[in-house]
């Protein structure tokens, strides 16, 4: 049976086909629907994680019980697990154990643009990369076959374009498993006391030896013979592009990209007349490529470092450092667009409980540490209002930093204040807060509790009281965890009413001691809720566009005759009806809808 | 054309929330039913509503890359006019666009920073004189709901390409909820007049 399937799609029907029992991830763009579609198969348990380390931790455990386990994030969260799989590497596995990894070249939705394959040489494991659906599938089920031969985590690399794109795809079935019953005790293999990891240090080393002895015999690794005067070394989704770009020309398509198999690559080597290593990002098959000693006629220096790549590129690039054979049709530069176009950014939905906390944050001109998740958008215009973002949990902390070394002389714009959201505070803001209330700090944190994971598309945290399944499940309470921290000001306000958010916010900033504001306010798009559109009244609004500091997409100019006849008018589809631009309103020209008369 | 020459490429473009999305998958299923090999790559921003969302569709007897060059789109299917005016580069000389003519401001333009271009349907026309713009949104409402504009989008391209009335039925019928089949079908049919 074929069906077109998303990379991510693929890659959770792969885990199943492959007999996965458990799978735990934190969500994060591009690798949130793995998890959504492993729900989908009733026999893999599966689960939401506060946070990727804390996924990892639990699948190694799921591992070392039997169980094949795979644990799923993006790039970035790879940072954050990288401390249970670089010891993993060490202890090796029982079940397979396999990591996705979900980069995010050109950085569609991302804080940076790291190149995870250098983790795969860095931790000493096994990496593979599929080129479309098919693959994504069919080498996750290799991948638990090599992490239990080899006695290794596997990492597993996907992209934005491979989890992101649907290609076709031939379903197979799920072997039948046995309950595992047996918890087996092996002291020396997962208790990595020096003594033990000593030991086991070398056979990591051997591994890796072992392994790149393997890949010159995998069929994902393989020499595509055409026309010798180009041979192009690829992996992933870049491979497609270059298939694209030079039909005829000889490939080397790498499906495990670590360890590379030296034997393979001088065989190609030697049939080839130039060879080019295409890759988007970092030299990684480049580097250790050249470091064989084998001549490379072609790579960084004909492909940029950064952003990802197209098949137009790779033809034009190729074709510009004398390869021939590329597809005319795809070296056209292409034509300049029309100059001059207003952008179209994302923006807070009409409604948003955001965005009164950014207008007033805006106004106060406070230094805002921000943190990662829709509200980030208060960076953007019309707000300017967060001036600092680097990884998740980090606002509470640095906020912190900031207050510890600047004299504030009872000025608002010389203090700091951390904006983190309920998810990314569960995530890992809780040691951030921890750390200020130890060490004497005095900033403000102010938790957006919007009761889901809200950027990703709304999935289930530690603090909305239901688990991936759906299923009830506990419900951190956040005022009691940050008293345990040691918070004594606790303070709470109503996000879509500014008056109250302004005093909340000064007050709390004027106290030379830690305190939390929570804005408990659910997410209007995850939850559903509409309210009926407001109205602008045309005889009273002035056109000062006092409203428009808001930033809603539900507000437009509409522009009269002369200048002084513009006015402010509410599409009624977009409106939300929150109400916060009528409180910036100073003629009262924007109108509550008119209750229905029962 | 690409590869073999029997490859077709469209870019569908429009704002976050207008069913992008389900266009090309319906598109995407119909190729797919009609025995091509069909590819398809999508970018959702990292906001869910209001940013830019560009869908590329690719089918053909055999193709490699899920995305479209730039400059070799066959067709661009815009859901807004800044949308249309903003891609139109995608498209390989001669040919078509269609688009809704239904304006949807940026949250720059809302905000106030930045102005919607003037008579924008006067730019398509001068920058891409192959392009048709139809009211798809008021053509969703003819039928019962402004909900199926993604569907009149899709009755406007269908006309171009080589997928039987009964495929797109079969597929329509299978996304959207039982008892609108015959209003989006409604609304197919108007889009594919209005194309014409």
């Amino acid at each position: 049976m074929k069906d077109i399937l998303s990379g991510n799609e693929a890659m959770a029907r792969g885990a199943w086909e492959a007999g996965v029992r458990f799978a735990a991830a934190y969500p994060g763009t591009p690798s949130t629907e793995i998890l959504e579609n492993i729900r989908n198969y009733e026999d893999i348990e599966s689960q939401w994680s506060p946070n990727e380390k804390v996924a990892t931790e639990v699948a190694l455990g799921a591992s070392i019980a039997g169980a094949r386990s795979l644990a799923v994030m993006k790039h970035v969260g790879v940072n954050v697990a990288a401390d249970p799989l670089f010891t993993a590497s060490y202890t090796g596995v029982n079940g397979g154990f396999v990591m996705i990894t979900a980069d995010d070249p050109a950085m569609h939705s991302s804080q940076n643009e790291q190149d995870n394959r250098n983790y795969a040489r860095f931790a000493k494991v096994p990496l593979l990369e599929p080129s479309d659906s098919q693959e994504a599938k069919d080498m996750l089920k290799l991948a638990f076959e090599l992490s239990e031969e080899f006695d290794t985590p596997v990492l597993f690399r996907t992209t934005t374009r491979i989890s992101h794109s649907k290609t076709m795809v031939e379903l197979g079935e799920r072997p039948a498993l046995e309950p595992l019953t047996v918890l087996e005790k092996d002291v020396p293999k997962y208790t990595m006391l020096p003594g033990f990891a000593k030991l086991k240090h070398p056979k990591v080393e051997q591994r890796i030896l072992d392994l790149a002895q393997r890949a010159e015999t995998l069929d994902v690794n393989r020499i595509e013979m055409g026309d010798p005067s180009v041979g192009i070394v690829t992996s992933g989704v870049v491979y497609q592009y270059a298939r694209e770009a030079f039909p005829g020309a000889s490939f080397l398509k790498l499906g495990m990209t670590y360890p590379l198999p030296q034997a393979m690559i001088e065989e190609f080597r030697s049939k080839v007349e130039h060879l080019y290593v295409v890759e988007e990002l970092d030299p990684f098959l480049e580097d250790i490529i050249r470091l064989m000693g084998v001549k490379v006629d072609g790579g960084k220096d004909v492909f940029p470092i950064t952003g990802e790549l197209d098949p137009g590129s790779v033809a034009r690039l190729l074709t510009a450092a004398g390869a021939p054979g590329a597809d005319a049709d795809l070296l056209a530069e292409p034509g300049p667009g029309v100059e001059g176009l207003p952008m179209r950014p994302p923006t807070l939905c009409p409604g948003c409980s955001h965005r009164g906390v950014f207008t007033v944050l805006s106004r106060l001109k406070v230094f805002v540490s921000g943190d990662i998740g829709c509200y980030t958008l208060g960076a953007m215009a019309p707000f300017g209002a967060m001036h600092a973002c680097v990884c998740m949990g980090a606002s509470i902390g640095m906020a912190h930093g900031i207050s510890k070394v600047t004299d504030a002389q009872g000025q608002i714009k010389n203090q700091s204040v951390a904006v983190i959201g309920d998810s990314t505070f569960f995530h890992s803001g809780i040691t951030g807060l921890m750390d200020t209330v130890w060490n004497q700090g005095a900033s403000t944190t102010i938790i957006l509790d919007n009761r889901t994971t809200a950027m990703t598309g709304g999935q289930e945290n530690p603090g909305t009281g239901k688990a991936l399944s759906g299923q009830p499940a506990a419900e951190v309470d956040i005022p009691k965890l940050v008293e345990a921290l040691g918070v004594k000001r606790i303070a709470y306000m109503d996000p879509y009413d500014l008056t109250e958010t302004e005093e909340v916010i000064k007050r709390e900033l004027a106290v030379p001691e830690p305190s939390v504001i929570i804005a408990q306010a659910p997410c209007v798009l995850q939850f559903k809720i509409m309210n009926d559109p407001w109205t602008v009244d045309s005889e009273l609004c002035t056109g000062c566009k006092r409203c428009l500091r808001v930033g809603c997409i539900a507000l437009s100019l509409l522009e009269g005759e002369g200048e002084e006849d513009t006015l402010v008018e509410i599409d009624p589809v977009q409106c939300n009806g929150c109400g916060v631009c009528a409180q910036m309103c100073r003629f009262d020209a924007i109108l509550p809808p008119v209750p229905v008369e029962a | 054309m690409t590869e073999n020459g029997t490859t077709t490429n469209i870019l569908i473009s429009g704002v976050g929330g207008q069913g992008v999305l389900l266009a090309s998958y319906v598109l995407g299923q119909a190729a797919m039913k009609e025995g091509y090999e069909v590819k398809q790559s999508e970018v959702h921003g990292m906001s869910q509503r209001g940013g830019s969302v560009v869908s590329h569709l690719r089918f053909g007897e055999r193709l490699a890359s899920p995305i479209v060059t730039q400059g070799t789109a066959d067709f661009l299917l815009s859901f807004e006019p800044l949308e249309a005016l903003r891609f139109f580069n995608w498209l390989r000389p001669g040919a078509l666009l269609i688009y809704n003519t239904l304006r949807v401001n940026p949250s720059t333009v809302a905000a106030g920073l930045a102005t919607y271009p003037d008579d924008i349907h006067g730019r398509i026309a001068e920058t891409w004189p192959n392009s048709r713009g139809i009211d798809a949104t008021l053509l969703a409402e003819e039928a019962g709901t402004a909900k199926a504009t993604n569907i009149v989008m899709l009755g406007s391209i269908a006309a171009e390409l080589p997928f039987p009335l009964e495929t797109w039925r079969d597929i329509i019928s299978r996304v959207v909820p039982p008892k609108t089949v015959e209003t989006n079908m409604k609304a197919f049919e108007l889009g594919r007049a209005a194309a014409r």
